[in-house]
């Protein structure tokens, strides 16, 4: 695939950022990126704009003078021709432009599609891992590293990858947070991988993507990103100032209920795992151990 | 709401009951309508039952736009905000797209094709009422029990056991279920009508664009509906029997649902949007005077989207975990469904390049939609790309995304169809002032209403939420969105207010070929007669009606169509009540099941299986028309008869 890489996508969006977000306000989460993968992402969706305005442009147009030009007038001068109805030529270049453009956006989607599948800048160390569970109408975080956890807001590092890993004790919802990169959806009895990174600190927004019942619009959460020295000074103050989340408080966060920001020193060992193998994941042995190993 | 909907109901049934009785039409209503076995009536049964849900529908589409004018908005709550956009995508899929296009294909297939009626008119009616009858179950959740508040999709675990116990999803599946019995008669219905009742000379390559799209719609159809089936099989034992199909916990998988369901779910969307394509074919064609360019093209085009189809799906579910070489195969097939969909666009514009374009309604809804699936097409494209998909997934991209499409192909689709064929159904054009104002009210709406919503979606607000809190910049677009929404709602009102006031002051039309058309059904008078052909065509040509007439204007006898060989007595289906009956007793069944009422499930059933026996013991189904009568009516059209001026 590495030959792949030498195709121009990025440099066209390069090219055209500045003039497509002109105007652009931070609001607009897809291109206020943060990092590499949001980046390769909003990258991505650039370049396909462009391809597809070659298309798009060309044919409203053609239309709007066309209409024009033969329009059932008496003194139209424009050429009347009932019968013709065919042209090779034509023919060739209505099926070719388009397959053309279809093959450079086939070759791109499918090299981003395997970029993003690992982590996309090198790591120096190892890569945080956060335990995602989406419960009814909350997300619960859990650094099973750090032995911490929190409840609709979670912490992380800047420049270094993030290994976020999924599951739901709920029906199933997604995972997003747009300047960061793309979702995933959290599903019970399994465990989906997503790899993202923030390259500036900042408050970036999330939520679930994915409809889950009733007070499913209220699963918003944000990602805090700040330097490394200010994340470990979090997780050390969160380990001594935090009560501790027990397995009936976590039984409390299952049932269904619209709750604040939390933050927890503790959490019942294994209950992640637990609740993945309890869902159904003792069926998938191999897929759990690959996704949570 | 709902107790003011309850009393609506009522006054509304009782209105038209009383309605009924006083004017005495108990039995015209029976006799020409109930009864009936003639594809062109159960084709305007259809486009009624469309329209009407259209309503319901959009009204449902509005109701969600108010309560996201401005941010923590407190018009509607939770649970009923999340029912009513349920229903609006159950609905508007199928019970508003799928009866439209079948309203269609049943007014026009067998008449471009030179044929008395379908291969199958009792299955037809039996279609039609299945239809009608699941229809009106769903729209009673909404009255008894609880809507069905899953999403449209209705994934489990959130629609199963034990996440919603309400008889809502119930009423989903079951409506869901007899509705889909109905397309598939349909399906094949129409593909054997059109393979085997063409008239002679018709071969496949002279089969008119519109036939060819409804062939392809109709193989869609018959392949992808029997998954949907499944789906909800497996969904409602899951439900009512305890079964466990799509719950991890005993081994089963809700994978198992979405994979089903968008196997068929994919496909669908062509067949809704193929007639699209035909009906644009045809009109195109008509209002520039000119022979559609690039037929081959265009036929091949709908068989490439036809197959290709079926490879897509798994572009739903992107984000679900799969690896990347399943989803760079699902990325790269979805977007190749965009070469032939470009071929169609460029061809509708050179069929118009040194033609002479009239715009009269129907072509108006054409070329209306030629920007707006060019625009829906670049944002499936932008879609289709796996990665990028990350981002768009269940934000408001992909709702404005499929609503340019489905809006901008099926419904202008289907609205342009209803304009052109309207005075072959009812023998009167439409008022083209007040479709001129519809059309604009609608399309301009149509802008406001849902480009705003690509913005959204690059702003990170996600589909089907109730409310949303101030500060993420995502007002101004919702106030501007909800505005467009309303002046589409006028413009409907519009079309409405059209076929009320058209019905009395419409231009009559006397000529049956009101459009200068091409094809077969414009050689009828409008509205054609019962048994369509007095005497069936010989074609010779791919526009067999338009060749007749040029013939006609070089002076030459006329080959092809009129009178040629002698009068024959005309073989009918008979009419029969029994579609109706059999339809009711599935609503009963479904109705028993809904609410866990074995006993009345099982009646409902028994009725069913009754009315089957019976049919298979009747022989007596059709009749001849005497040639007296046949003679009668054509001279009542002022059709002069071969040898007896």
């Amino acid at each position: 695939m590495r030959f792949l890489r030498f195709l121009p996508s990025s440099k066209i969006a390069l090219v055209l950022i500045p003039f497509l977000l002109s105007g652009c306000g931070e609001q607009y989460l897809l291109f206020n990126t943060a990092g590499p993968v949001a980046k390769i992402e909003r990258n991505l969706i650039l370049t396909t704009f462009v391809l597809t305005a070659i298309v798009v442009i060309p044919v409203i147009a053609l239309m709007f003078y066309i209409i024009r030009r033969f329009r059932d007038e008496p003194n139209n001068s424009a050429p009347y021709r009932p019968e013709w109805s065919q042209s090779h030529k034509l023919e060739f270049f209505v099926w070719g432009i388009p397959v053309l453009i279809i093959c450079v956006l086939g070759i791109l989607t499918v090299r981003d599609t395997f970029r993003l599948v690992r982590p996309t800048t090198s790591m120096n160390g190892a890569p945080l891992t956060i335990q995602v569970t989406s419960l009814d109408w909350k997300w619960l975080f859990q650094y099973p590293d750090q032995k911490i956890a929190t409840v609709n807001y979670c912490e992380i590092p800047t420049n270094r990858p993030v290994r976020f890993i999924l599951t739901s004790d709920a029906p199933m919802n997604s995972f997003w947070v747009p300047q960061l990169g793309g979702q995933e959806y959290t599903m019970p009895g399994m465990a989906m991988r997503l790899w993202l990174q923030a390259d500036k600190p900042g408050n970036y927004f999330g939520s679930g993507a994915n409809f889950s019942g009733r007070e499913y619009a209220h699963m918003k959460f944000n990602v805090v990103a700040k330097p490394e020295s200010d994340f470990q000074q979090w997780i050390k103050q969160t380990k001594s100032t935090a009560p501790a989340l027990t397995m009936d408080g976590y039984k409390n966060l299952v049932q269904q209920s619209v709750v604040d920001k939390q933050t927890y020193s503790s959490f019942p060992p294994g209950v992640f795992e637990q609740n993945i193998k309890s869902e159904g994941g003792m069926y998938m042995k191999h897929e759990l151990k690959e996704a949570t190993d | 709401m709902i107790y003011g909907a309850d009393v609506s109901i009522v006054l509304v049934t009782i209105a038209i009951l009383f309605v009924l009785t006083y004017y005495k039409k108990w039995g015209w209503l029976w006799r020409e309508w109930l009864t009936t076995v003639d594809h062109k009536k159960i084709g305007i049964m259809y486009l009624i039952a469309a329209i009407l849900m259209l309503f319901r529908g959009g009204v449902d589409a509005l109701l969600m736009r108010t309560q996201l004018i401005q941010p923590n908005m407190h018009f509607l709550k939770a649970q009923h905000y999340n029912e009513i956009f349920t229903t609006h995508g159950t609905l508007m899929i199928l019970f508003m797209a799928m009866p439209f296009i079948f309203a269609v294909f049943n007014v026009a297939v067998p008449l471009q094709i030179g044929a008395r009626d379908v291969a199958f008119p009792y299955l037809n009616a039996i279609s039609f009422w299945l239809f009608f009858f699941a229809a009106m179950l769903l729209n009673l959740s909404f009255v008894i029990g609880g809507s069905p508040d899953a999403g449209w999709m209705s994934y489990p675990p959130l629609s199963d056991l034990p996440f919603d116990m309400g008889p809502g999803e119930n009423y989903y599946i079951l409506a869901l279920q007899i509705t889909g019995i109905g397309s598939i008669a349909t399906g094949i219905n129409f593909f054997v009508t059109i393979l085997k009742m063409r008239a002679p000379g018709m071969t496949l390559m002279r089969l008119p664009l519109f036939c060819w799209s409804v062939l392809g719609a109709c193989i869609l159809i018959i392949v992808a509906f029997p998954a949907l089936t499944a789906a909800l099989a497996l969904l409602l034992i899951d439900r009512i029997a305890g079964g466990h199909f799509f719950t991890m916990l005993a081994g089963g998988n809700p994978m198992m649902y979405i994979n089903l369901f968008w196997v068929w779910g994919h496909p669908e969307v062509y067949i809704v949007v193929l007639p699209a394509f035909g009906v644009f074919s045809e009109v195109v064609a008509t209002f520039s005077r000119k022979r559609i360019f690039g037929y081959t093209s265009m036929v091949a085009s709908i068989m490439v989207i036809t197959v290709i189809s079926y490879l897509v799906w798994a572009h739903h579910f992107f984000t679900m975990g799969a690896g990347p070489g399943v989803n760079s195969f699902f990325a790269v097939a979805s977007m190749i469904i965009a070469i032939p969909t470009g071929v169609k666009v460029f061809t509708w514009l050179f069929t118009m390049y040194a033609g002479r374009v009239r715009v009269p309604a129907p072509m108006l809804w054409t070329l209306g939609f030629i920007p707006n699936f060019a625009i829906g097409g670049a944002t499936g494209v932008m879609l289709a790309a796996a990665p990028a998909d990350y981002q768009y997934h269940n934000s408001y991209f992909l709702i404005a995304h499929f609503h340019q499409v489905l809006i901008g192909g099926t419904v202008y689709g289907m609205i342009a169809g209803m304009y052109y064929w309207w005075p072959k159904m009812f023998g009167h054009r439409l008022n083209e002032r007040l479709a001129k104002h519809a059309f604009w009210w609608f399309n301009i709406g149509f802008y406001v209403c849902f480009m705003p919503q690509y913005f959204l979606g690059y702003m990170g607000m996600t589909r089907r939420i109730f409310t949303y809190s101030p500060g993420m910049g995502w007002a101004t677009w919702n106030l501007i969105s909800s505005i467009g929404a309303y002046m589409m709602g006028i413009g409907f009102i519009l079309i409405a207010a059209d076929i009320i006031y058209s019905a009395f002051y419409g231009e009559r039309d006397t000529t049956g070929d009101i459009w200068d058309g091409r094809t077969l059904e414009w050689s009828l008078p409008s509205p054609a007669p019962h048994y369509n052909f007095a005497v069936i065509p010989q074609v010779n040509d791919r526009d067999a009606w338009w060749e007749s007439k040029q013939q006609r204007l070089e002076g030459k006898e006329v080959t092809a169509l009129q009178y040629k060989s002698p009068l024959r007595p005309i073989h009918m289906p008979k009419s029969s009540g029994r579609p109706f009956v059999l339809s009711v007793c599935f609503f009963v069944a479904g109705f028993g099941l809904v609410f866990n009422w074995y006993i009345l499930g099982i009646l409902g059933f028994l009725g069913v299986g009754l009315c089957l026996i019976l049919r298979s013991f009747e022989f007596d189904t059709d009749y001849y028309i005497p040639i007296d009568e046949v003679q009668h009516t054509e001279k009542a059209y002022g059709r002069l008869l071969h040898g007896e001026q």
